[in-house]
């Protein structure tokens, strides 16, 4: 197996826990998450203590594969922003540097074009940060064998059986 | 696509099982989640139909422990098994760490399982994996039907990597080779971790 194709860092994570902390409060949302496109949540903030934070990511995910999957259908490459609208809470979804999916819940403290404009600057900083992500990941891979030290190197049977114990 | 978080110490795994209609999929999930200490698991997710067929996955997440001082999490998927909904399985298999490939052992359903392990190969291949590459179990279910094909049979019709991948034999509904599935599973994921370095 190649190096994994997603690694955060510790850098890289208080960045991000920044900007999504940050959004939270120019939006003036209850919660923002932000989740990988299959489905692992990368970072949460705001109201989550009884939230399903891991259920919201994995159905986040696949609500936009499957809107990714009609935007092809009809020749789109994709529809970058999904909106719920709910009695109380809404959701809005759009992705961030073509791989990650930024979620906002807000009620109706807040309004979609509030939520819209905040979550454009805040994409343009997500940006930066997955970009120098991916730089990291690569600069590694090309590494790998060489000087890439993978923690489970020594991952032994005994490990694994005892998860299971 | 293993997600692994320096900063708080954990590792996300992704598995996905495959397999035909109605073979036992998500009754492999039920029985995980019915068996699992409330701490380490989260919901059992069902998107299906009214009448329970799997509309577009089953999704469990599980917390294992702890390995190496990593936090280790599975979440664990079903693809809708029925041939018309093969859009959403493509989708699924995005960022797959571990297959599953749940057979149905009854003699009848030999050639939807044949089908569905070929579709299984094409749906791989549209995302960038290989099945030879990828860590795989295959597991036949519902051995204590009346009706079902030996397991020589089954290897030789449904086994398709060099060396053999693990056969595991399976009854769902009554819970036995469930966990043995999962933990065979887990372990070439992980172990495939190590060849990182």
């Amino acid at each position: 197996m190649a190096a994994p194709d997603i690694v955060m860092y510790e850098e890289e994570f208080n960045q991000i826990k920044g900007i999504i902390a940050k959004l939270r409060v120019d939006a003036n949302s209850k919660v923002v998450f932000l989740v990988d496109k299959n489905g692992q949540q990368i970072a949460a903030h705001g109201e989550i203590e009884h939230l399903d934070t891991t259920s919201l990511a994995s159905l986040t995910a696949g609500n936009v594969a499957a809107t990714d999957g009609l935007a092809r259908l009809i020749g789109e490459k994709e529809f970058s922003i999904l909106f719920h609208e709910g009695e109380k809470d809404n959701i809005h979804i759009s992705i961030v540097a073509s791989r990650v999916i930024l979620v906002v819940i807000f009620d109706e403290r807040s309004s979609l074009g509030l939520v819209r404009l905040r979550v454009k600057k805040a994409s343009e900083e997500l940006n930066r940060v997955f970009s120098n992500i991916m730089a990291k990941v690569e600069k590694e891979r090309a590494n790998v064998g060489t000087t890439f030290e993978s923690p489970f190197a020594e991952i032994t049977d005994e490990d694994i059986d005892s998860l299971f114990s | 696509m293993t997600f692994i978080n320096y900063a708080s110490r954990e590792i996300n795994c992704k598995i996905v099982y495959y397999g035909p209609g109605l073979c036992g999929k998500t009754t492999n999930l039920q029985w995980i989640y019915e068996k699992t200490n409330p701490n380490a698991k989260g919901k059992l997710i069902s998107l299906a139909t009214e009448t329970d067929r799997t509309l577009f996955f089953d999704f469990l997440p599980l917390e294992l422990g702890t390995v190496r001082g990593f936090k280790t999490r599975f979440h664990l998927y079903t693809v809708p098994g029925q041939v018309f909904y093969d859009a959403s399985r493509k989708l699924i298999l995005k960022g797959v760490d571990g297959v599953i490939f749940v057979a149905d052992s009854q003699v009848e359903r030999m050639d939807a399982n044949v089908e569905a392990i070929d579709n299984l190969i094409v749906n791989l291949k549209s995302q960038g994996y290989d099945l030879l590459n990828i860590p795989y179990i295959l597991q036949l279910n519902k051995r204590d039907l009346p009706n079902v094909a030996t397991v020589d049979e089954m290897r030789k019709a449904l086994s398709r990597k060099t060396p053999p991948e693990p056969v595991i034999e399976a009854c769902a509904a009554r819970g036995t080779g469930v966990f043995e599935t999962l933990k065979g599973v887990a372990k070439l994921v992980l172990a495939d971790l190590t060849k990182t370095s």
